[in-house]
């Protein structure tokens, strides 16, 4: 009795006892949201160009932060450091095709992950051993500062990162929408091998997809790292990241916006609310739950297409 | 020359279908017998029981359960280590709440507890399959360590959060608890090997086995000839999650000793899921393969630079390690798909003909 009482009545009281400390929790939660949004966006650019379920994109994170801390404290200026980084994940991009995607053509998709856990093995002890596993204070200049608003505490640094999100978000869908690559990018996603009777370049698409990919592992590192420090659990954030795809669906960019911000919304409110329930720390389990609940009814996620099969 | 089996007939229906019809395989499993019953044990000191082999019988035990899985049913888990604390915890409570129960007869019951619950996170599997299926499993993961972490009953309340084996006897023989010698551990475990990769051999290769290829290689394909995906994955599930379930439990009793619920966290899936890719996906021997290659592999990189003079700083050796372990993945995937399990048959192929090839 007692525990339906918490878990039925008494969060709600709280919410409505003190609204302005639920909204700060679901600010934070839409912060959170944004970053889980920003990794499941590698996730889902990857997925539509090239079928393959990167589950490195954790260790690109990593990978960018760590080249991006080391670069830094070579003494290398901010926006050097971020150019070059920039540069060593278009090498890898270019790696990544010709050592093992180029050789794993035509494999079953299960192959093609399992090919990406290795691959994510590989990036965590590269960027180790290059950069050491220390954790380290990224400072790229983004205001620090806590400030009230209406009775809120915010903190300048999250509004920034939402900001940048939002902007890279746009971007990035301009650029899928208007240019003639992003118009590539779209035919290779819907049909392979229509798209190369067109003519478009198979390859040096995957490339540019991994880069741009890479590129959203920067923007991402930068920001987690900032936020709290470059450090080895960057990785598990591709964990987080799955039950996010589940819920928006593998091929929608909208999708894993939206499904980033549910989770991490989602994730922060029952963790406050809920968690005391059930004993606290069930932010590590909830959005899987939550993602297995939504399998069994919508298994194509909210924007995903639904996947007919025929025998 | 010597693995032909020219000149071997078969006279009666039952050889012809036996486990290992011809004789040279019978000969190489009995010496492999001998090798671990005798050979070993009067050769390996405590170091080398506790360190390598009997984490590699378990490992194997647990990769077996895996590729029965993954390798033959084709539903990819990530969920493999919370289905072993299953089995370690469940054998705590029921060898704490009955201490005569014979302890054997607890690991396998305890396994029966790990059946029960893959089942319950098996049921996903008839919706969805692939990466979904492995987010399904990856929520088992979490939730179910989070569970024993947080509920106080499933380890006694016990300060420390940790379980740790108690001394129980078999026959007179201590086999868990701080006193078990580590001859008599290693005969535990490996007679639980010998006995489940057996069972897992005769399951696969018959008709339940078929049924699992059947789904895996195309579930629609085998719906319409009459196989019934809600059974056949369930039954895949449920036995996987009986022999992860054993090994965990073996992994704490029989090897560890006492361990928290991080002894059981995503890493060790992770482990167990390259065993079966490195050793071979749908292959018996490839997961033992593969489980002694993954066990071995540290302790090489530990022992051999230092033997020709190169000394490597610890953290260094396990960065290093993490990479070989990925580019072996990569290489195993593109170069043979199958792992170990194929090259061993290309090897038995090619000893055929040697050596006079054509």
């Amino acid at each position: 009795m007692e525990f339906l009482e918490s878990i039925f009545i008494l969060p709600f009281l709280d919410i409505a006892d003190s609204p302005i400390f639920f909204l700060e929790v679901v600010i934070s939660g839409v912060l959170a949201g944004v970053m889980y949004s920003l990794v499941a966006l590698g996730f889902v650019l990857i997925f539509k160009a090239s079928g393959v379920f990167n589950f490195a994109q954790g260790a690109m994170v990593l990978f960018a932060a760590l080249t991006l801390v080391g670069l830094m404290e070579q003494g290398v200026p901010i926006f050097f450091a971020i150019l070059i980084t920039m540069a060593v994940m278009v090498l890898l991009a270019i790696l990544i095709e010709k050592m093992m995607l180029r050789h794993l053509v035509n494999q079953e998709g299960i192959i093609l992950f399992m090919a990406t856990i290795g691959l994510n093995f590989i990036l965590e002890g590269v960027g180790q051993i290059a950069w050491g596993s220390d954790v380290k204070k990224l400072d790229v200049g983004l205001p620090d500062k806590t400030f009230e608003y209406g009775g809120m505490l915010l903190n300048t640094l999250d509004l920034s990162a939402a900001l940048i999100a939002a902007i890279m978000v746009t971007v990035l869908a301009l650029f899928f929408q208007y240019t003639g690559t992003g118009r590539a990018l779209r035919a290779v996603a819907d049909d392979h091998q229509a798209a190369m009777s067109v003519g478009i370049p198979l390859k040096s698409i995957w490339i540019i997809v991994w880069s741009v990919a890479g590129f959203v592992a920067l923007v991402a590192g930068i920001l987690w790292g900032t936020k709290a420090g470059v450090q080895f659990s960057l990785v598990l954030i591709a964990l987080k990241a799955l039950p996010v795809l589940i819920l928006g669906g593998f091929t929608s960019i909208p999708g894993a916006i939206i499904g980033g911000l549910i989770i991490g919304v989602g994730e922060k409110v029952v963790e406050v609310y809920w968690g005391p329930a059930f004993g606290g720390a069930i932010e590590g389990w909830f959005a899987y739950m939550l993602a297995l609940a939504f399998l069994m009814f919508r298994p194509q996620g909210l924007f995903g297409e639904k996947i007919i099969e025929r025998v | 020359m010597f693995y032909r089996e020219a000149g071997q007939f078969k006279t009666t229906y039952e050889a012809d279908q036996g486990i290992f019809p011809i004789i040279q395989d019978r000969w190489f499993i009995a010496i492999m017998l001998v090798i671990s019953l005798v050979v070993i044990p009067y050769f390996a000191n405590e170091y080398w029981f506790q360190a390598v082999i009997i984490p590699l019988y378990i490992y194997a035990i647990a990769a077996i359960g895996l590729n029965i899985l993954t390798g033959y049913a084709g539903q990819l888990s990530l969920g493999t280590g919370a289905f072993m604390a299953i089995g370690a915890y469940a054998t705590y409570k029921l060898c704490t709440a009955f201490p005569d129960l014979n302890i054997l007869i607890v690991f396998v019951m305890s396994g029966l507890f790990s059946a029960g619950v893959g089942i319950i996170f098996g049921i996903p599997s008839l919706r969805i399959k692939g990466f979904y299926l492995a987010v399904a499993t990856l929520a088992a993961q979490f939730f179910i360590l989070w569970l024993f972490n947080k509920v106080g009953w499933f380890y006694n309340d016990n300060p420390s959060g940790t379980i740790t084996a108690p001394p129980r006897e078999v026959l007179g023989i201590m086999i868990t608890g701080p006193n078990a010698l580590a001859i008599t551990r290693y005969y535990v475990v490996l007679s639980f090997l010998v006995v489940f990769a057996l069972a897992a051999k005769n399951i696969v290769r018959g008709r339940i086995g078929r049924s699992w290829m059947a789904i895996r290689d195309m579930d629609i394909a085998a719906e319409i000839i009459g196989i019934e995906p809600l059974k056949t994955k369930l039954m895949a599930f449920a036995i996987s999650s009986f022999y992860c379930g054993v090994a965990g439990a073996l992994y704490i009793f029989c090897w560890l000793g006492s361990a928290e619920t991080e002894a059981f966290d995503i890493n060790l899936s992770f482990l167990i899921l390259f065993m079966i890719i490195i050793g071979g996906l749908g292959s018996i021997m490839g997961s033992i393969m593969g489980a002694a290659f993954i066990t071995l592999l540290p302790i090489f990189l530990t022992n051999f630079p230092p033997m020709i003079g190169i000394h490597i700083a610890s953290d260094l050796a396990k960065h290093l390690e993490e990479i070989i372990f990925g580019v072996l993945i990569v290489f195993f995937l593109i170069v043979e798909p199958h792992g170990l399990a194929r090259l061993w048959q290309i090897v038995k192929e090619k000893l055929r003909q040697w050596p006079f090839p054509y």
